[in-house]
């Protein structure tokens, strides 16, 4: 081999990897196609449906994101991630973003280096036990076996729970949900423990759902979000304005059915600046003025997001909650569009 | 007039490092070797570039934090108080536990398999081989799972084995009861073995955070003195035989002497075994989750180590048929013609003599064995790469690090492995002067 076109290769090659992850924005459309880390399974927030097509509440982010930027929600290269791997994929640059029940907290922001955009669902943890078990309380698990997903911060809440609570318990570290519901359903622990949104979830895929319970007691803050490398704002503000604007959305009644007929015939200042048929928005982000439009016709609001994927209508049927908006004594709640 | 003329002597030319044939192929490895430095300088220049890209800093100090999680099978106290380099020896711990256990039975097992794949008896020699080519032609991470699903699915739940007030008050008994006149219980998650308790014991202290149990070593120290003081019998009885060419007997004797002083040391203690069960209230109902007492052997840990050995085994047995075969013939049909019977001859004359061939290869195989361990994960079996190389990486992000002191330790464990095989294949093999 040439020598000099070796050296060449090397010094590009450094280059290149000195530069990933600086201009995601340009990277996403040179390549055409936005790729999100996403659960390897969890129903209603990220599994692949009956097709193999990625459905689910963190996967319509990932799909808002590629409307807004892209104009074409089916754009998306899912690539599925574990609790342990999921962080150095987005760390590497394997994916631009990262949309998977991943709880905000001040050393992944600061020490792992990442900026979490936004808050898409207040969750906390909880335990489900079986019925026949005869506990009605977390306080009354004293010495029991916890099924537990290995690389999550429910590991260290679990741990201080227990040791708050003066009990003493067991772990049985699993590498995923669907491990950790056949071991559980095996007996192999004598509760489960995650997000409560995802035990509900994983409820809703077993075949007796009505003989387990998941317990009263909610431990920890878990507020789940989608989260970007640091050092890359512009695409951290993509991402998140791309949220807002669907919680705004929900706020201004703009729904996927309504949203053409909102943009040509709405008076509000602020929809119409969220639709591009106002202002300069979208140019200030580095998008064209259609972005928040597409974003919503493609997914719908934040509201029918919830509702399709894990609401009351729904196996898994969470309630808003916490996740109701602002107005009706939720959290969520979108920074004013101007 | 004689023309004799000196051969020239030629200087040092440069051309000659490529076209002399005794210095072209210095040249060729220096300039190979320039060009490694080159590459392995171009690798750790990109890690620190891009550490520096991401800012990110390379530094160990996270291992002398609060770890903050919780590992189920530890040697050695642990809490999540602990530091995560703590969390790190507990994985080693266990790693080394799994790669121990599991190299004795493989080494057991593959001997006996592979003398007795040489059987006379047909049945015998083809079930021998069936065993052989079914576990080592099938991964050995099926293995595990195997044995993890199987014993997780087929064991009954400890809740099977509580006593229920309905059970008290018709007199029926649980759905499980304990093994082996109610001393062991094996439930789907682990086998509880009645654990050894004393109620006089010497106590212990600690060194280096390391619990040292007195009364374990006391132990250790009489049973010790015991087999030398038997040694020295036996010596005495072999002096007797060679004088009056009589063998006085022995074997009472013997057995006296070896476990009478553990076993009276063991009563002044107040030895008694704990014998794992349900806590249960006044009227005999029983409560909680899992068993109290007793000593909890994980199936994570039997299923690990237990699917390791049986296809490592597969192995040893070949390569202890291949040092079998490779002793000649002559030597078995010498060791009949002096009267020894196969059993003697196997023990005595041909397997010393095929320990030489069979040593080397062995080697492999139990670093293949310990190095294996790190499937462990596929189990949920807390080993080094469950503590250190999973939660601890995960929960401090601190990923580079990890993975160089993980690697570092196997490393250093496979080479302590193989000095060690390799000091014993000295002493064993042939000796030539």
């Amino acid at each position: 081999m040439n020598k000099s076109v070796f050296l060449g290769t090397l010094s590009a090659a450094a280059l290149a990897a000195g530069l990933a992850g600086a201009a995601t924005l340009d990277d996403v459309k040179a390549r055409g196609e936005l790729i999100c880390g996403v659960n390897v399974g969890l129903t209603g927030f990220g599994a692949p449906d009956a097709n193999g097509n990625y459905q689910g509440f963190d996967v319509a982010i990932c799909k808002a994101v590629a409307a807004a930027v892209l104009g074409d929600a089916s754009k998306v290269k899912y690539v599925p991630t574990t609790g342990e791997t999921r962080f150095t994929a987005l760390a590497s640059g394997e994916v631009d973003l990262l949309v998977r029940n991943s709880t905000w907290t001040f050393s992944r922001d600061n020490d792992l280096k990442f900026d979490f955009v936004a808050v898409n669902y207040y969750d906390g943890q909880g335990f489900m036990v079986k019925k026949d078990l005869g506990v009605t309380s977390a306080k009354e698990l004293d010495g029991a076996t916890v099924c537990i997903q290995t690389g999550t911060t429910t590991e260290l809440n679990l741990a201080d729970f227990f040791k708050a609570n003066n009990m003493t318990y067991t772990p049985v570290n699993i590498a995923d949900d669907a491990e950790g519901q056949r071991q559980y359903l095996a007996g192999a622990c004598d509760t489960y423990t995650t997000d409560a949104s995802g035990l509900a979830a994983s409820r809703a895929t077993m075949p007796d759902a009505e003989n387990h319970i998941i317990l009263p007691e909610i431990i920890s803050k878990e507020p789940l979000g989608p989260l970007v490398r640091h050092g890359d704002s512009q695409w951290g503000d993509i991402v998140r304005w791309t949220y807002f604007a669907l919680v705004a959305a929900e706020e201004y009644g703009v729904t996927s059915a309504n949203v053409a007929e909102v943009a040509a015939s709405s008076t509000n200042p602020e929809v119409k600046r969220i639709l591009g048929t106002e202002g300069e928005l979208g140019a200030m982000l580095g998008l064209d003025k259609d972005w928040g439009m597409r974003a919503i016709a493609a997914v719908g609001n934040y509201g029918e997001i919830f509702e399709a994927n894990i609401g009351s209508a729904t196996p898994i049927g969470l309630s808003r909650g916490l996740n109701a908006l602002w107005t009706q004594g939720g959290l969520q709640y979108a920074p004013p569009f101007r | 007039m004689a023309f004799v003329q000196e051969a020239p002597k030629e200087g040092f030319r440069l051309s000659m490092l490529i076209y002399d044939t005794r210095y072209r192929a210095i040249t060729i490895q220096v300039v190979v070797l320039f060009l490694f430095l080159l590459f392995l300088s171009w690798l750790v220049n990109n890690t620190i570039a891009n550490l520096a890209a991401k800012d990110r800093t390379f530094d160990f100090g996270f291992l002398w934090m609060r770890a903050g999680y919780d590992i189920n099978q530890t040697l050695i106290p642990y809490t999540n108080d602990s530091t995560h380099m703590r969390a790190a020896v507990i994985g080693l711990l266990n790693t080394l536990l799994s790669a121990l256990v599991g190299c004795t039975i493989a080494t057991v097992l593959g001997v006996v398999i592979g003398v007795l794949r040489l059987s006379k008896n047909w049945l015998v020699s083809r079930l021998m081989t069936l065993y052989v080519e079914i576990f080592r032609n099938v991964p050995v991470l099926l293995w595990i799972l195997l044995a993890a699903t199987l014993l997780s699915e087929t064991m009954p739940e400890p809740k099977d084995f509580k006593v229920t007030q309905a059970m008290v008050e018709s007199g029926a008994e649980p759905a499980a009861s304990n093994i082996l006149f109610g001393t062991v219980a094996i439930t789907n998650r682990s086998s509880l073995i009645p654990a050894p308790l004393l109620d006089r014991p010497l106590g212990g202290m600690e060194i280096a955070s390391i619990p040292v149990n007195f009364s374990l070593l006391a132990v250790l120290a009489v049973f010790i003195g015991s087999v030398l003081v038997n040694a020295r019998f036996l010596r005495r009885v072999k002096a007797i035989q060679e004088e009056t060419g009589e063998r006085p007997v022995t074997w009472w004797k013997s057995l006296a002497i070896l476990f009478v002083p553990v076993i009276a040391l063991l009563m002044a203690m107040g030895f008694h075994l704990e014998i794992p069960g349900f806590p249960t209230d006044a009227s005999g109902v029983s409560k909680g989750f899992n068993f109290k007492g007793g000593i909890e052997v994980l199936h994570s840990f039997s299923a690990l180590t237990l699917a390791l050995a049986l296809y490592t085994a597969a192995f040893i047995a070949e390569i202890v048929r291949s040092g079998i075969m490779a002793i000649a013939r002559g030597q078995s049909e010498a060791a009949f013609a002096l009267g020894l019977r196969p059993a003697r001859t196997m023990r005595l004359v041909i397997l010393p003599q095929a320990l030489r061939v069979i040593i080397p290869p062995l080697i492999s195989q139990y670093l293949n064995l310990t190095k294996n361990t790190s499937l462990a994960i596929a189990v949920s079996y807390m080993d080094l790469r469950g503590t250190l190389g999973g939660i601890t990486l995960n929960q401090t992000g601190k990923e580079l690090e990890c993975m160089l002191l993980m690697m570092g330790i196997y490393l250093v464990i496979s080479l302590i492995i193989s000095s060690v095989m390799n000091a014993f294949n000295r002493a064993v093999k042939l000796k030539e002067r």
